[in-house]
């Protein structure tokens, strides 16, 4: 047997096994899991010499051999989730445990008028129909492994829908919990937003690992936005020191229709993300923000591409970086113009701060212009903490660790900035304080 | 106040003070004059904690301490005070952030109570004020995108602010247009008292117009050559530095 048949070995017999436990109703859908399964056993996990994973080895995730999880719903203690809680303003919140949805939160969801919420467990068991479209499609499934096989062992998620021209006043919460297991355990869960025409709709992504979780969380997020439709999504990942999660989200965005991103990649062992959005007609905007703040030997992986596909389209993308102790990261950011895509505007930015010698950062910013007469800027710095600043700010009678602080602090607060809504902004501020102080404080000299 | 005896210093293996000796008493004011590349802003950083430069000799004494050993916080917060020639830009760090942790830390070294942030706010106004900056300065980040004049100001205001007993301004007049210093003076001579101590770096003798020196020292090849009062620094303005290095070499 080989070291790859090995590696799938667990995913294999969770499938099995899930095979045997698990009866679609849906014909189309126990088709598609069969194939997507094949499909993932086919590829494998993608190697070294594929040029998207390039920094970033598979090997720790192939060594764990995380089994499935129970299909049991767990309960959960909601002061548990305060660290990650939205709390700074009133919010809609749905809780998932080791990708199971479990009704924690007395919210009334459900009730919530223009904005329709399916919890996938419910409609996968029964026809599913209204999710065929979102499943089934080839151009999904099988765009990479970890969608297929997200796709093969699908079993919670959550299909949000809005109505046209509904503005949610409050953000709606998911929170996915990683929670300590018997046996370290994949999840799948999937996410699918369709926000209507002139619709407004806050949503936030939260991954957070509970104390001594070292699971695998294979998430996939589908988001459709149709014209004029506006979208902020907050993404935080505060997974547990010993946490795996590879994480992919795809938006297809309509004319005048409006994206805009927040990553804040603060927790996990080895964490990796494919942002990528779909430019598809005029006016369409989109804005890429991220953070990433890791110590030591976490390994976070940003994958990021933004296809212009109409003309008069506009991106800006700004990430940060900040890597201590022996974490590694890696950013990847792609921007591609078609050739009929004139009049397209795209910048963007990638900055470093390194602050220990054995931090690593590898950063590839890379533009793809077909296109005449567009508007395309990039690039990438990365550096030390200033020794001209922190002399002065000694030299005022703070300290050198308070100086540093101060520092990295304004260094990852630049992305703060970048959200406009002040309460979204605070809770923002209050994740990224969770990990700054070590950051600043475990700090070899370079 | 200040006891500086024999001081050698090194830059990159460079001999820049080659043996200074300097006395300064609460309540003084003095300038230091001398020709570009004499080791007057070696001077400065080095009292105020700077790495990079190597002592090799000598002693600095500050209120009875041993100056040279202390880490640069520990200088401010014994108030030690150095206004930069080139004041650092820190994106992201806003001007009453860093006035109010500076603030607080040297108080909590004198084990005074933290200042309530009402009251430390109405307390930068005035001075603010007196210093002609404008208020949407506090929220403003350290030194960004200031010009050279309002970097100089933002020195002077902090240096208002902090009340060191010992301030070290570096060339604080170069680059000001007449208005512009007439302010940062005015700002100095506030501060001016007799527990209040102050080593102003300068080339030029016309800030010497406005703040009146009770020393004036010239500074050259690394050590103090001269020593007078105000009518030396009219005398260099008048004569230049040759002379006063031909005296020192006869």
């Amino acid at each position: 047997m080989n070291a790859m048949t090995e590696a799938l070995r667990p995913y294999t017999e969770g499938f099995k096994a899930f095979a045997s436990t698990h009866a679609d109703k849906a014909v189309w859908l126990k088709d598609l899991r069969r194939d997507a399964f094949a499909h993932f056993t086919a590829q494998g996990f993608p190697g070294e010499r594929d040029e998207d994973w390039k920094y970033t080895s598979l090997r720790p995730l192939e060594k764990r051999g995380f089994v499935s999880t129970s299909s049991v719903p767990e309960q959960i203690q909601p002061g548990l989730l305060e660290p990650v809680l939205l709390r700074e303003q009133p919010a809609y919140q749905l809780i998932f445990i080791n990708g199971r949805y479990t009704p924690v939160l007395n919210d009334a969801v459900n009730r919530i008028s223009g904005l329709h919420i399916t919890e996938l467990s419910q409609s996968l068991q029964q026809d599913a129909r209204g999710l065929q479209t979102w499943l089934a499609p080839e151009t999904i499934w099988k765009r990479d492994s970890f969608t297929a096989l997200n796709t093969a062992f699908l079993q919670d998620g959550v299909l949000i829908e809005c109505d046209a021209a509904v503005h949610l006043e409050r953000p709606l919460q998911l929170i996915f919990v990683s929670r300590q297991q018997p046996q370290p355990s994949a999840c799948y869960p999937r996410i699918l937003l369709r926000l209507g025409a002139h619709s407004q709709v806050t949503v936030i992504e939260t991954y957070y690992g509970l104390e001594g979780s070292a699971n695998f969380t294979d998430s996939v997020t589908q988001i459709l936005l149709e014209d004029s439709a506006s979208l902020e999504h907050l993404r935080i990942h505060r997974e547990s020191p010993g946490d795996f999660h590879v994480s992919r989200v795809a938006v297809d965005q309509q004319h005048a229709s409006s994206y805009t991103s927040h990553t804040f990649n603060l927790g996990g062992l080895w964490i990796r993300t494919d942002l990528q959005t779909r430019l598809q007609a005029p006016q369409a905007r989109t804005v890429f923000n991220g953070l990433y703040a890791v110590n030591g030997r976490q390994h976070v992986d940003n994958h990021t591409r933004i296809e212009h596909l109409s003309p008069d389209t506009h991106s800006d993308e700004l990430y940060h970086g900040i890597i201590g102790g022996h974490a590694r990261a890696v950013f990847n950011g792609k921007v591609i113009v078609a050739k009929h895509a004139i009049k397209t505007n795209a910048a963007q930015s990638n900055n470093n701060l390194l602050l220990s010698r054995g931090a690593e950062i590898d950063t590839k910013p890379e533009l793809e212009i077909y296109a005449d007469d567009v508007q395309c800027s990039h690039g990438a710095t990365i550096g030390q903490l200033d020794e001209q600043a922190l002399f002065y700010l000694r030299s005022r009678g703070i300290d050198a660790q308070s100086a540093r602080g101060m520092l990295v602090e304004a260094f990852a607060y630049r992305l703060l900035e970048r959200i406009d809504t002040p309460e979204l902004r605070a809770y923002a501020a209050r994740q990224i304080n969770s990990v700054l102080p070590g950051l600043a404080t475990v700090m070899e000299p370079l | 106040m200040l006891s500086i005896t024999n001081l050698h210093a090194k830059v990159e293996g460079k001999e820049i003070l080659k043996g200074l000796n300097l006395e300064v008493k609460a309540g003084e004011i003095h300038a230091i004059m001398g020709p570009n590349g004499s080791g007057k802003s070696t001077l400065v950083h080095i009292l105020a904690g700077r790495e990079g430069y190597e002592v090799t000799a000598g002693s600095v004494t500050y209120l009875g301490k041993d100056l040279l050993s202390m880490p640069p916080e520990e200088r401010a917060r014994a108030g030690v005070f150095l206004a930069f020639q080139y004041p650092v830009e820190i994106p992201g760090v806003n001007n009453v952030y860093l006035l109010k942790a500076a603030y607080n830390a040297i108080r909590k070294q004198r084990g005074e109570p933290q200042m309530d942030a009402m009251d430390f706010l109405t307390v930068v106004k005035a001075k603010m004020q007196f210093m002609g900056i404008d208020p949407s300065f506090l929220n403003r980040a350290v030194n960004e995108g200031f010009s050279g004049g309002e970097k100089k100001r933002n020195e002077i205001l902090q240096m208002l602010v902090l009340e060191p007993r010992l301030a070290l301004l570096d060339e604080t007049d170069s680059g000001l247009d007449i208005d512009a210093l007439k302010i940062v003076a005015q700002g100095i001579n506030e501060l001016r008292s007799p527990e209040h101590a102050m080593v102003m770096v300068t080339h030029y003798q016309r800030l010497l117009d406005y703040v009146e020196p009770d020393v004036v020292h010239v500074l050259a090849d690394g050590r103090i050559l001269k020593s007078g009062d105000k009518q030396l620094a009219l005398e260099l303005e008048r004569r230049g530095y040759d002379w006063v290095l031909a005296e020192a070499a006869a």
